[in-house]
């Protein structure tokens, strides 16, 4: 056992601290076009300094790194506080999978504008009937010679009015079991067959959208892995993101901890005391220190797993579940000191107050999390 | 960045748990926990020639020269098994000697220790203790001698020898064989581990050594060890609910099929994991980073005091009925993991030193 990084392992943290220091362009402007230009123009950064992708290959435009270093990555850039980059979900999810279920020319074609940023990916996985029950999915494919024509609706579509492609899950064989019927495709976004509807979430804000598909057409290579066997690659989207997430997730939620007991120095309490001597908020405080390095520690003991395995475990269940409680009790906390500001809405802890009521359903649902740690891990049996 | 055991720490894992389950099937630990000492005398020699008394001594005193990992490797496994040993006292004597101990207490006792031939104790609560894990207002008197009541102290009526801890963060210890030492039998909430109160008049003592900085790294080694073995503990109680959840049918389905069971189960599986790489974190700062340590190991103990509790609650609960007679074994998991919890500070008082090392 060694918790220390390697001399090359510190090497990477260094270089990357030092190159993050010098190129951090700061807070993101306000507005969602501007933001996103902010967050392409980061990328673009990132990419020609060789740091999107560190972890794939170096012959599709990774970096080659190890899965440690991408770990290490993925902490250092939320410490530094840099923007997010534009194309999150191809690059945690969209990517691995193509690397992992693609083919060779799929590899070649799709991974090397998604580091560059020229294409931008979503992610068409949940409908307004199939939410945790994603295999019941309704949307149709129907084959016509080399084309197939998509029918159907989504939802909780992240940066569609700015995709290139979407990852595509929708029903190939209504006649086969829900599981097996299902393929996995990627979608041109950018035809009239696709339109995109911007969902308004309890923030005020829109993050989501719904995606309504009417008649689009998908030429038969686009598929990923399998006619039919979409189920098993949406698996593997779905692990990364549960996996991979991890590591910048639980890093936002130590420095949000940080930001939460600096205010909670400067804040009054009872009888005018300051928050941090009030004995219930030192135990909520100190129960978050703790549990939120327990994200961390798991994570890492994830990460040796999955190098061990080669791919993420159904334990990368456990690390987003839990996430999601530690986030969301950290914002009850923050309420808590609060006090009556807690009925103000403003753009601090009441926003994360409410957006994080969102962490235990977006990514799969903790009741979807439990039973698949009770089926997967644990080898209980199964609901029905 | 690895973090899994060494070829030689998984090696010491295998052996302790094919060992601990061989001598110590449960049916064992029920007829150790009913007998007044707890052990025999062919367990504990069994226990030394796998060095287990001596992992942290250092090898030109006998012992194996180990780490705090190594005893955390064992520690858990003795939760696993439950296995009812002095083990656990005598390394907290062991742990003590070695952070304080004169030249002379340390020349007398670390090698009969390390073989197995002398056992030791750790006497920490006043009568009218606190929360805290080493609070004490014991003072010598003008001769030197002590007299004071400790409770709850673990196996002292089978030690040689029992360090007395004082105010002001000093340490003293008695030789049972001399005058002035009193040991009466305390039933304990656990029975797989026996206590006793120790009352001292006008006991002849020696003083360890006052080195505050080191006799804090070794009490932060003892609450890491009691988290290592709730998460053993924990580990079995879990695996004993799974098992039972599959097994048992009720309305004609297992009732681990039923997502308030399943549910449970998971969340069993979320707490031991934490506590788990708390305590290996833990045993490792301890050994490798000691400004992290006693941080990381009141975080373990923290969080592995609730979690020891809770898992082997909700395991009880799994069971239903049949988990709350004492014919079945789950309540002595439970009774370990609660005692455990409120040993040496309980989780309540290890959150406010996180706190307090944190800056909040």
């Amino acid at each position: 056992m060694d918790l220390t990084l390697s001399p090359a392992e510190e090497a990477f943290r260094d270089e990357l601290r030092e190159w993050l220091e010098a190129n951090n362009p700061g807070r993101e402007p306000a507005g969602d076009e501007a933001a996103f230009q902010f967050r392409l123009a980061w990328q673009r950064k990132l990419h020609e300094a060789g740091w999107a992708g560190v972890s794939w290959p170096k012959e599709y435009g990774g970096r080659g790194a190890t899965l440690i270093e991408q770990a290490i990555f993925n902490e250092e850039v939320v410490r530094a506080r840099t923007p997010s980059v534009a194309n999150v979900l191809a690059l945690a999810m969209g990517g691995p999978t193509v690397i992992a279920h693609g083919t060779e020319e799929q590899r070649k074609r799709y991974l090397p504008p998604i580091l560059s940023g020229d294409e931008i990916w979503c992610q068409g996985f949940s409908e307004p009937g199939a939410g945790s029950d994603l295999a019941s999915l309704k949307t149709r494919a129907v084959r016509h010679g080399d084309e197939w024509v998509v029918t159907g609706q989504k939802v909780w579509t992240t940066f569609a009015h700015h995709a290139k492609w979407c990852m595509l899950v929708a029903r190939t064989d209504p006649e086969a079991p829900k599981h097996k019927g299902l393929t996995y495709f990627l979608m041109d976004m950018e035809q009239d067959a696709v339109q995109v509807r911007p969902l308004r979430q309890i923030t005020g804000e829109s993050e989501f959208n719904e995606l309504f598909i009417e008649e689009a057409r998908i030429p038969h290579e686009n598929i990923v892995g399998a006619e039919g066997e979409g189920w098993g690659v949406a698996i593997t989207t779905l692990m990364h993101e549960r996996a991979t997430l991890a590591f910048g997730l639980q890093v936002s939620v130590q420095i949000a901890l940080r930001e939460l007991i600096d205010s909670a120095h400067e804040t009054r309490g009872d009888n005018g005391h300051v928050a941090t001597e009030d004995p219930v908020i030192r135990q909520h405080l100190a129960q978050l220190l703790i549990e939120s390095e327990v994200l961390r520690l798991n994570a890492y003991r994830g990460l040796s797993a999955v190098m061990r395995s080669g791919v993420p475990g159904p334990e990368g269940s456990l690390g987003k579940w839990h996430w999601s409680e530690v986030n969301q009790s950290l914002t009850e906390v923050a309420m808590e000191i609060a006090g009556p500001r807690a009925m103000l809405a403003d753009d601090n802890w009441t926003y994360r107050f409410l957006r994080s009521r969102a962490n235990s359903i977006e990514g799969g649902t903790t009741e979807i999390l439990k039973n698949i740690v009770a089926e997967r891990v644990l080898g209980l049996p199964r609901m029905r | 960045m690895n973090f899994g055991f060494s070829d030689d720490q998984q090696a010491i894992k295998r052996t302790a748990r094919e060992f601990l389950a061989a001598r110590y099937p449960l049916a064992t630990v029920r007829q150790l926990a009913e007998d007044d000492r707890g052990f025999t005398d062919a367990q504990w020699q069994e226990i030394a020639e796998l060095g287990w008394p001596g992992v942290i001594i250092p090898e030109e005193r006998g012992g194996l020269g180990l780490g705090v990992i190594e005893l955390v490797v064992i520690a858990e496994e003795m939760g696993y098994a439950l296995a009812p040993s002095p083990w656990f006292s005598t390394t907290c004597a062991a742990l003590m000697l070695t952070a304080a101990g004169t030249e002379a207490q340390r020349e007398r006792w670390l090698e009969p220790l390390a073989s197995g031939e002398a056992r030791g104790t750790l006497a920490v609560w006043d009568e009218h203790a606190g929360w805290a894990p080493d609070h004490s207002e014991v003072e010598p008197g003008p001769d030197g001698t002590l007299s004071s009541v400790k409770i709850a102290v673990p196996d002292a009526a089978s030690a040689d020898f029992v360090i007395v801890s004082g105010a002001d963060g000093r340490h003293y210890l008695h030789n049972v064989s001399d005058p002035g030492i009193t040991l009466v039998a305390e039933a304990g909430i656990d029975p797989t581990r026996k206590l006793s109160r120790v009352e001292l008049d006008g006991a002849a003592v020696e003083p360890l050594e006052h080195a505050p900085d080191k006799i804090a790294l070794a009490y932060a080694t003892i609450v890491t060890l009691l988290a290592a073995e709730n998460v053993g503990a924990a580990q079995r109680a879990m695996e004993m609910a799974v098992t039972y959840a599959k097994d048992r049918n009720q309305f004609d389905r297992p009732i681990g099929s039923y997502q308030a069971v399943s549910h449970r189960c998971a969340q069993m599986l979320l707490e031991v994991e934490g506590a788990r790489s708390l305590s290996y974190w833990a045993g490792w700062a301890l050994d490798n980073e000691p400004d992290t340590g006693p941080r990381a190991a009141s975080m373990a103990k923290a969080y592995a005091g609730d979690a020891g509790f809770r898992v082997t609650a909700s395991a009880l609960q799994v069971h239903g009925g049949i988990g709350f007679t004492y014919e079945h074994d789950l309540h002595f998991f439970l009774k370990r993991a609660h005692a455990n919890g409120h040993a040496f500070g309980d989780s309540r008082w290890h959150r406010d030193r996180v706190a307090d090392l944190a800056g909040v």
